[in-house]
């Protein structure tokens, strides 16, 4: 009974992979741990082992294959003595997954995420060279550039240095600049917060990569107490020049504790910023922006997002100003605003909503605080209406900062309610139909447009 | 029940104690003849401001024209007279809310920092931070921290940032016997030593973490010995003899400065006012203080060698406390006409501008 090797899911966010090598070749006999092929990942590459003992009977995906999706049929295995030439090869992504990595989710079917392909989103203002890259190369770069350019900027946190990153964000940093400007931490965030906020205090700047918000939890007093307030409590002598980034919100099919946006909880906070951009460009030169400021910077990235691919300007000095949203789609009927990872389901519904002959005009908010709440002002002024999208729950979200403040200055121009589409107001389930139905979509999105705009 | 285990504690308390203080350095008669006699007038000049300031600060808390939360250094004063004495102005120290001495110790001015004190736009954070947050660039003193043990990860930052600048200073991060069971604390005394980073961490035992003494909150009869397990050095120190601290901060600066990593000195020292200022301090005796205050008090203690030594006369030490009490008066005169800030200061400083 033959059966098929398909392409695994080896991390939670892995929608497809390179098939880098195979290690073993058609007719070999093969075991259950044999190593088998090694794939690379969008974080790193990794061996996969048979699960199943028999021959390999086909290879169907060659050495070198980039762009292999998840669970396509890479090879075939048969029975000693069995006719690989007879194996009928069924698309069956349900029948068998013979392969497994090491502590790897192979099993299970990793979501899908809708990660952006191409979009160009370049500042208008720009008419330089660009190059298509990920985010995930943008924030690399952005890094890399700030710290040729000035001696002070250092990058530490947990795998930053030897692993290249959890998510492969600092890929390089540490080949280029040693182990003196790219630092290692132990898995220490309240101590290890504390040593960059000092280290700032005394002119250094520092980018702290924190795995994931989540575990940024654990330094809250820090962040808050320390980096925060400091300038204010010394009379504007100690500034804190420094950026705390790592990825934020939900990735995909981790749980509770490991998805949650904390913008609202940041962006309550007075003597911080707090940025959270969607394209690369923006990534690349918002980031740049942050390690130049004197201030402490909250720099939340997604890691649904660090795939994305999306045109970048190549200027090294081109940077992109902290506080400006942007208008990424023109429209007269309804504004929606969103950001990091929501700006992308927001154009998905701006789409659908222009099938319905609703044009709306969609604002990436890039920084939420301070917040452009100028530009969102002067695009109801012309829409109408609002509906504000954002992957963080409803309740005291930055939805409903947005609502306070379009009450407040354009009253007025309203003509119906502000809409909002958040995440349920639940702790993030893990099943996969549940955690769909918890994070808002384009087709809520969609539908509280239309509520606003009174179409049904 | 609750008071039976609350003496039983004390009992053991006090053995434990004596324990820790048979292991202490002090025996210093090596240093004594270290330091000139300028340094040891300068060393009493130094204690003394401390304690007439805190004195003076006390009043004016009790006059309401100091608010909210104040806590006094008095009793303490030679643990950050010795170790400022042990370093340059250009190391830099960091500290908790128990802060006025070592801005006094730095050499910041008494005028500036009492105005802080009352709220005043002389004070050094205009009047924005109060008691327990000022600060000095000037002066690389780093706060005044208002969070137990927070200083402690950002003084290992400040380390950091030294060992980065490879400019040969190192830090000293006081804390309290208190902090000392934060986990941060622990995190950065893994970082300093993961990292041999230049600073010195500074354990000023006063015994009581607020109300609560270290018998009862800390598993460690030996604090000097917390970073053992991660081969930090550590010593426990007479902390009410400016000698004896000086003399081991020496030491342990220069630890730092060959680049051999952090170092814990545990001070065994004693505040003889409570906690804050709205603390009756009914978890102790108040024999027990009178007896520190007896027998330990370091300034007494220095004053009472220097004058069996022939190094200076009573009428100099009247002196010296004239001239002490004039310039306290004046700080206290100062932080009292200092105008409030101004309205418009509650919206700056919120952010560096760009």
């Amino acid at each position: 009974m033959p059966t098929n090797i398909l392409m695994p899911a080896l991390s939670p966010t892995m929608t497809e992979g390179n098939l880098s090598k195979w290690h073993k070749q058609e007719g070999d006999s093969v075991g259950p741990g044999d190593v088998l092929a090694e794939i690379e990942t969008d974080k790193a590459t990794m061996e996969v082992e048979a699960v199943d003992e028999g021959v390999l009977g086909k290879i169907l995906i060659p050495d070198g294959t980039e762009g292999v999706q998840v669970n396509d049929i890479i090879g075939v295995i048969v029975a000693e003595g069995e006719d690989a030439g007879s194996v009928e090869v069924t698309a069956s992504p349900t029948s068998t997954s013979s392969v497994e990595a090491p502590g790897s989710m192979a099993e299970s079917k990793a979501i899908q995420p809708e990660v952006p392909k191409t979009t160009s989103v370049v500042e208008l203002d720009y008419t330089g060279e660009t190059a298509n890259m990920t985010v995930r190369e943008a924030l690399r770069d952005a890094m890399a550039e700030e710290m040729r350019a000035d001696d002070r900027v250092f990058l530490m946190g947990e795998e930053v240095a030897e692993y290249e990153g959890a998510y492969k964000v600092s890929q390089g940093h540490l080949d280029e600049f040693g182990d003196k400007r790219v630092i290692d931490t132990p898995i220490t965030e309240h101590g290890f917060t504390g040593v960059g906020i000092g280290a700032a205090f005394l002119g250094l700047r520092p980018i702290v990569e924190f795995m994931t918000f989540n575990f940024a939890m654990q330094a809250m007093d820090q962040l808050i107490n320390s980096a925060a307030k400091t300038n204010y409590m010394s009379g504007g002598q100690m500034g804190c020049p420094i950026v705390f980034r790592g990825p934020n919100g939900a990735a995909a099919r981790v749980g509770a504790q490991h998805s949650q946006c904390f913008a609202s909880w940041y962006a309550h906070i007075p003597g911080l910023k707090v940025v959270s951009p969607w394209s690369a460009a923006d990534h690349k030169g918002l980031l740049k922006s942050a390690i130049r400021d004197p201030n402490p910077i909250i720099f939340l990235e997604n890691e649904l997002l660090y795939g994305g691919n999306f045109d970048v300007p190549t200027d090294p000095e081109w940077i992109v100003p902290i506080g400006k949203a942007k208008v990424v789609r023109k429209g007269s009927d309804v504004t929606i605003t969103a950001f990091s990872i929501m700006v992308g389901k927001a154009l998905e519904a701006a789409d659908a909503l222009a099938a319905e002959g609703i044009e709306a005009e969609v604002i990436d908010l890039r920084t939420i605080r301070p917040l452009d709440t100028e530009t969102i002002v002067n695009s109801v002024q012309k829409t109408n209406r609002l509906v504000s999208v954002e992957e963080g729950w409803p309740f005291a979200g930055i939805g409903a900062e947005i609502s306070a403040t379009i009450m407040e200055q354009a009253f007025d121009w309203l003509d119906a309610p502000v809409g909002r589409v958040t995440a349920i107001d639940v702790p993030l389930p893990y099943a996969a139909n549940l955690e769909a139905l918890a994070l808002p979509q384009a087709d809520n999105i969609v539908s509280t447009a239309k509520s606003v705009c009174y179409r049904n | 029940m609750a008071t039976k285990r609350k003496s039983a504690a004390s009992k053991a308390s006090k053995v434990k104690k004596s324990a820790a203080r048979s292991r202490k350095t002090g025996g210093n008669g090596a240093a004594k003849t270290q330091n000139s006699s300028e340094d040891l007038v300068s060393l009493y000049h130094d204690m003394l401001l401390i304690r007439r300031f805190e004195e003076r600060a006390g009043q004016l808390y009790g006059m309401g024209l100091i608010g909210g939360f104040c806590h006094l250094y008095i009793g303490q004063e030679a643990v950050v007279v010795g170790m400022q004495a042990a370093i340059t102005a250009n190391d830099a120290l960091i500290t908790s809310y128990r802060d006025h001495g070592h801005m006094l110790a730095c050499g910041m001015d008494p005028k500036g920092v009492m105005a802080e004190l009352t709220g005043r736009s002389g004070g050094y954070s205009r009047g924005k931070g109060g008691s327990m947050h000022m600060f000095s660039t000037e002066k690389n003193f780093f706060g005044g921290h208002g969070i137990v043990g927070a200083q402690v990860s950002i003084g290992t930052g400040l380390a950091f940032a030294q060992r980065y600048k490879d400019d040969g200073t190192i830090t000293l991060a006081y804390f309290g016997d208190g902090a000392s069971n934060q986990g941060q604390v622990h995190e950065s005394f893994n970082m300093a030593a993961l990292w041999d980073l230049p600073v010195i961490y500074v354990i000023e035992n006063n015994r009581y973490g607020m109300g609560t003494s270290v018998q009862r909150s800390s598993a460690a009869e030996d604090l000097s010995q917390l970073g053992a397990g991660r081969g930090i050095f550590g010593i426990q120190v007479d902390g009410m003899d400016v000698e004896a601290v000086k003399e081991a901060g020496e030491m342990a600066a220069a630890k730092c400065r060959a680049g051999e990593g952090p170092v814990i000195l545990e001070m065994m020292t004693y505040r003889y006012r409570g906690h804050s200022m709205s603390d009756p301090a009914n978890y102790r005796s108040k024999e027990e203080v009178a007896k520190v205050r007896d027998e330990q008090d370091p300034i007494t203690n220095l004053q009472s060698r220097l004058l069996k030594q022939k190094v200076l006369s009573e009428d100099e030490f009247k002196k010296i406390d004239k001239d002490i009490r004039d310039v306290v008066a004046e700080a206290a005169e100062f932080a009292q006409n200092s105008p409030e800030p101004d309205p418009s200061e509650l919206y700056t400083d919120v952010l560096v501008e760009v």
